[in-house]
């Protein structure tokens, strides 16, 4: 071999050994970060965390459930609106939309799903804060839900549209008509699909922080009224970590930590469900 | 026939009330379906309107000079936009900078050189990467990665090439280099991910053919394989640009909040989503917010702009079938 | 087989119909466009009641477009056209409610497609979308009788349909169509997919649903249409070139196109 193959050679070796060593360092950076957050997390993660509100800097036994409710409150609302304005628009772009109209919509979507999120906060503010005058869990919400339904609608549309047109075909055959076809037949097939999508999406919406900035803002006591400024773990996190104090940086760790995990679990969840299903589909 | 008698009686013809009910039915079902995708398009125009409204206080009292004056100063009421820009095209370039190749060749291992079973278990744990909240990365930013800088990394660069003045300064931990640092981490599983797609859509012939005429594995990568690709690959380019440039809470945390426009990459700087997060809810008075708006505007069509780029070129290659352009 | 003989106008579309009797399905005078494309051309052809009617043709000489006119379910592919008519006892289905059509016209496809569902909920299902007053396990019992598949999986009514082999699917699903009694089965060659003995236990069944059920069978495989129909038609590039009880479309047909079909010279 002469000298030039031999050095086109090694440099083929290391070259593809680097493009190794980048893959371990982007799989790796997962598991850094979860490392982190666990070790520091951990300590911080006692029963006081859960069940009671913030207490002044220097004061022990503070905790962050007033934020982890309003946190679940914010979701659920943004959940209850998102998801079914979601699924109804992909069922529409799947099942009966026009080539244009349907291509127009899917852009929207498409586009909407790319505005930053707290662009989106500021919209909400100016739609729901600003004329109400006041913060609150509502216009968080409303922000939420306006990530949702984006993604929601084309991961429904995503899915619906993959179930056979023979499947259609058969249910219409027997005198079932368009809509019950639909919500009998094609929805059925791709529920599972069209399940995960919407956790994913639930996940992906919990872990915000930017819409909440101003429109939810936070709040240190309980909160119930969905008209008043409501705390969040995301928002707690960021107020925490950005504190001077010690104490409220050991609780950033653990409500990072927390989160953290709720939003793993429910995205393998997903995965695995997903997975799963089309094996049993065969 | 035992199952007729229990059956509703068969719609002989002229079943007319039959008719409008069904046809009723299917005509309903498309119309509320329709009216809830409508609303996708009505609240994106309704957020664009309202931007516009919102900002037009700042817009009609500044005009361009809004973009190209470097004064931000609420108090007296001056608001040039500058230093956001500034610090958010520099922060999103930093971040490509160090992304790309990672991204590219992490992707490249994975569709070329990984078997099935490693790549799908990486890909894996990479797309979960993409799932973690930012505020999580900024904790993490503010207490693992600004000390990291600070400590080693800064004086490190500041030793040997400081002669540069991008690695010139005062070292604080907090600034650019971070915030580039940070955001190149979370949109490098974007650039994996569809990099790795666009890869893996390279016909074999064209790998085969290269190696066939005596080229290393590396330079069948690199000359065959990665230009057919590289639509899906600059695609991917842009949608991380995208997203580092609307990026907000990561950067937020970790990017120092300073308002000067400096060449030094270890100073402290602003984005146009930093200022948004810390300014927003503070904002008094009528110019402030509306000056704030306007920002969220600019930012608003930068990002319109680059998404889109990005689907025509993901969709081009998508969409090319066996010929090569 | 055949030899040739001279061609005389044959009486077909009136061909074995029993005298006096109206016919079951007619069509009069079809046109049917995908787009600009005209995939048939003005047929016309009369299908006896209580009958086997066999659809023979090249591929894509259109029989099975023809088909899916009698039940309408070309309707769900975008931009076709239909001219001309199609009657059901004398009725324009054109103009009929297309759900109640459907009842009264079953269908059974090529590629058998039982929906994921359980055995029970898949033969069901038809009943339970059109109203079914009655106890649906004894309607189901029924069904599955009629479609000689009840011994096979009474045992298993609630496992999901594709745990059965294909040629057990495809005779769900003709359980399926024939749940809700309908006058007419249209059939798509619902054999195509599947091995001689589960193809043989279908051509049986045909026989056995005849007095009950009006069938038009849609086959490339002219042995098939041989065995089982009563009547055959002969489709050729969208037209129908010859109709006629079975006997003299394999025996003596009057067309030369249809003779070099049946003796193989094409197709």
């Amino acid at each position: 071999m002469t000298l030039r193959n031999r050095w086109r050679q090694i440099l083929s070796h290391v070259m593809l050994a680097l493009t190794g060593v980048c893959a371990v360092v982007a799989v790796s950076l997962l598991f850094v970060i979860l490392g982190y957050l666990v070790y520091n997390g951990w300590r911080s993660l006692d029963w006081n965390f859960f069940t009671k509100l913030p207490k002044s800097p220097g004061e022990t036994g503070g905790g962050m459930a007033n934020a982890i409710v309003g946190s679940g409150e914010i979701v659920a609302l943004a959940s209850m609106l998102g998801l079914p304005v979601g699924f109804m628009a992909g069922v529409y772009l799947s099942e009966f939309s026009g080539k244009m109209f349907g291509s127009l919509i899917r852009y929207t979507a498409d586009l909407l799903n790319g505005v930053p999120s707290i662009v989106i906060g500021i919209f909400a503010w100016a739609v729901v804060v600003h004329p109400m005058k006041s913060y609150s869990a509502l216009a968080g919400a409303f922000a939420l839900s306006l990530i949702l339904i984006p993604i929601t609608a084309r991961s429904t549309e995503q899915f619906m549209v993959s179930v056979p047109q023979t499947l259609r075909e058969g249910a219409l055959a027997l005198g079932a008509s368009k809509w019950k076809t639909i919500a009998t037949v094609v929805v059925p097939a791709a529920y599972r699909g069209i399940a995960t999508g919407m956790i994913l999406g639930v996940a992906r919406i919990a872990g915000e922080t930017a819409p909440l900035l101003f429109t939810s803002l936070s709040n240190q006591y309980w909160n119930t009224s969905l008209t008043q400024p409501t705390a969040s773990l995301p928002y707690m996190i960021f107020i925490r970590a950005l504190s001077p104090y010690d104490d409220w940086h050991r609780q950033a760790w653990a409500a990072g930590m927390v989160l953290l995990f709720l939003v793993l679990l429910s995205n393998m969840a997903a995965r695995l469900i997903l997975s799963r299903g089309i094996a049993v589909q065969k | 026939m035992a199952t007729s008698a229990t059956l509703p009686a068969r719609p002989k013809g002229g079943a007319r009330s039959f008719i409008s009910r069904l046809k009723g039915g299917d005509e309903a079902a498309r119309l509320i379906t329709m009216a809830f995708a409508a609303s996708i398009l009505l609240v994106t125009v309704a957020l664009v309107w309202q931007l516009w409204q919102s900002s037009s206080l700042a817009r009609a009292k500044f005009g361009l000079t809004f973009l190209t004056t470097s004064d931000w100063d609420p108090v007296s009421g001056v608001f040039g936009s500058l230093p956001f820009i500034y610090g958010t095209v520099l922060t999103s370039a930093l971040a490509l900078l160090i992304a790309v190749p990672l991204g590219v060749g992490a992707a490249i291992f994975l569709a070329e050189l990984a078997t099935p079973r490693i790549s799908s278990v990486f890909t894996f744990f990479i797309e979960l990467l993409a799932a973690v909240p930012s505020v999580i990365y900024g904790v993490l930013g503010v207490f693992t990665l600004v000390p990291v800088m600070r400590d080693y990394v800064e004086p490190f660069l500041k030793k040997h090439f400081g002669f540069l003045p991008i690695f010139s300064g005062t070292i604080l931990g907090v600034g650019y280099l971070t915030a580039g640092t940070i955001l190149a981490i979370m949109v490098l599983p974007f650039i994996i991910s569809i990099s790795r797609e666009a890869l893996l859509e390279v016909p074999s012939e064209q790998r085969e053919a290269a190696l066939a005429l005596g080229a290393t594995r590396w330079e069948s990568t690199w000359q065959a394989v990665l230009p057919w690709a590289r639509l899906g690959i600059f695609g991917s380019i842009f949608l991380a640009l995208a997203r580092a440039l609307g990026e907000t809470m990561a950067v937020t945390m970790v990017i120092g909040n300073g308002l000067a426009i400096t060449p030094s990459l270890f100073a402290p700087g602003y984005t146009i989503a930093a200022v948004l997060a810390n300014e927003f809810a503070e904002a008094t008075g009528d110019l402030y917010p509306s000056a704030l708006v306007a920002l969220g505007l600019v930012l608003f069509l930068l990002t319109i702009v680059i998404n889109a780029l990005a689907r025509v070129l993901i969709i081009a290659t998508t969409r090319r079938g066996s010929s090569h352009p | 087989m055949t030899m040739g003989t001279a061609n005389k106008p044959s009486p077909s579309s009136t061909a074995g119909k029993r005298a006096g009797q109206p016919a079951k399905l007619e069509a009069r005078n079809l046109n049917f466009f995908y787009g600009a494309y005209q995939a048939l051309h003005d047929i016309s052809l009369e299908v006896p009641a209580q009958q086997i009617t066999a659809l023979i043709g090249p591929s894509g000489c259109g029989k099975s477009t023809f088909l899916r006119t009698l039940n309408r379910i070309n309707e769900t592919i975008r931009n076709t056209r239909v001219e001309g008519q199609v009657l059901l006892d004398g009725e324009d289905v054109l103009q009929m409610d297309v759900t109640g059509l459907r009842r009264r016209v079953g269908m059974v496809f090529q590629k058998s497609n039982p929906f994921p569902k359980s055995i029970f909920d898949n033969v069901a299902y038809g009943l339970k979308v059109n109203g079914f007053g009655g106890r649906l396990s004894d309607a189901v019992e029924h069904s599955l009788k009629r479609a000689a598949l009840w011994e096979e999986v009474k045992d298993k009514l609630h496992k999901s349909a594709y745990a059965l082999s294909g040629g057990q699917q495809q005779r769900l699903c003709i359980a399926r169509a024939l749940a809700v009694d309908p006058e007419v089965l249209l059939l798509d060659e619902p054999c195509s997919a599947l091995d001689p003995i589960a193809t043989a236990k279908i051509e049986d069944l045909l026989f056995t649903l005849k007095d009950q059920c009006t069938i038009v069978i849609v086959t490339h495989n002219m042995q098939q249409a041989a065995r089982v129909a009563d009547h055959t038609g002969f489709f050729l590039l969208g037209k129908l070139i010859e109709y006629n009880t079975t006997e003299i479309i394999f025996k003596t047909p009057t067309k030369q196109e249809t003779e070099d079909y049946i003796t193989g010279r094409f197709g």
